[in-house]
């Protein structure tokens, strides 16, 4: 099935979630309010006539910089492919910008454990219900969330266990090995200490 | 006692062979920096693509063994530790671990901009060189190096080895 149709399916389905519909380059993308995201994939993953069975990809957009007033601040964006089928669709959940926060859909697809996970690290999005919302890329005691658009390039402030690290180098280095030109722990004859 | 019939022969600077005896004369600086420098084994610590050049560096085509040089799976059986690749914060305290975990004499090559300063990545996540964590003897740069230049400097580690002057000491 044609993309396209697949949205006007989602259009009559649910008329008031969507929001509006996107196409670049032959790739439709549908906005959809985030209240029943879990009732939407459901019935596209489950529904005989679209049979999208498989999560390609789940991630996280900050629109923080993009001139579009209809877009939120951020996005969560799927990827739906029917393996039966072969057509596919995307869906872009609008998230507003205070305290984003998403249903978790690793009931659907085990999957998207790992994926949501992955965009709470890196973006903040929380995601309502998923089993284990920890970090995944980043150290546990990371501060803020590098993908955000108002995060600094090189960091607010040195990681705490890096600054912890270059302390216990400077410790370790003085235990170390340290080549000189002259033959270290021996001495000249003659000099041997009497024990 | 036997008298040495047979001449001496001189391997060079220092050291010679008294092939009636079947023993080497020699400072003791140079015979032990020729062992060093003919048996690199370096623990790979492959990170990103630089990884890749360094296996193939290994491979048949240029043939690391040639120099002595075998790849190790262990810091503990290895004197060498080739950083290749992008080291991020994250990463580091494992790199220093693995570091101390080897036996002196141990040295440290940096294969490409990633691993010598940061690279491309000046970013929050990756470590500025990976000096800042361990102390770095040959440095070889490119994005990542050809096996040629890994080759080159495994060829300045053993100059450095070949010119060192008592590198040991009563505990080790």
């Amino acid at each position: 099935m044609e993309s396209m149709a697949i949205a006007d399916r989602l259009q009559a389905q649910f008329p008031d979630e969507i929001l509006r519909r996107h196409v670049f380059q032959g790739q439709v993308g549908v906005s959809i309010r985030p209240a029943r995201v879990v009732e939407i994939l459901r019935w596209l993953r489950d529904g005989d006539a679209l049979q999208m069975n498989h999560l390609r990809s789940l991630c996280g957009v900050d629109n923080g910089r993009r001139k579009d007033p209809e877009l939120a601040r951020f996005e969560v964006v799927y990827h739906l492919y029917s393996i039966v089928l072969r057509h596919e669709i995307r869906i872009r959940v609008q998230v507003a910008e205070k305290e984003p926060a998403v249903d978790s859909i690793v009931a659907l697809w085990a999957g998207a454990n790992w994926l949501e996970r992955e965009t709470f690290d890196l973006m903040g999005i929380r995601f309502n219900g998923h089993p284990d919302l920890r970090r995944i890329l980043l150290p546990e005691d990371w501060k803020g969330h590098p993908l955000r658009k108002e995060y600094p390039l090189k960091g607010k402030e040195e990681w705490s266990g890096m600054t912890e690290l270059l302390a216990k180098i400077k410790e370790l280095d003085t235990f170390g090995f340290q080549p000189t030109d002259a033959a270290s722990g021996q001495t000249e004859p003659g000099q041997e200490k009497q024990s | 006692m036997g008298e040495i019939t047979e001449p001496v022969v001189k391997l060079e600077d220092g050291v010679r062979l008294i092939p009636g005896a079947n023993a080497l004369l020699g400072p003791l600086n140079k015979l032990v920096n020729w062992g060093r420098a003919g048996s690199i084994w370096p623990v790979t610590f492959g990170l990103a693509c630089c990884a890749i050049e360094m296996m193939d560096a290994g491979a048949s085509t240029n043939d690391l063994d040639r120099f002595g040089i075998l790849f190790r799976a262990s810091p503990r059986q290895a004197d060498c530790m080739v950083v290749a690749g992008t080291l991020t914060k994250k990463m580091a305290p494992v790199l220093r671990r693995v570091y101390d975990q080897m036996p002196e004499p141990r040295y440290v090559l940096a294969m490409g901009s990633c691993a010598c300063s940061g690279g491309v990545f000046e970013t929050y996540a990756v470590t500025q060189g990976v000096d800042q964590i361990i102390p770095v003897d040959v440095y070889v740069p490119g994005c990542p190096p050809r096996p040629e230049a890994l080759m080159e400097g495994f060829i300045k580690l053993q100059e450095k080895i070949l010119k060192e002057q008592f590198r040991w000491s009563q505990w080790r």
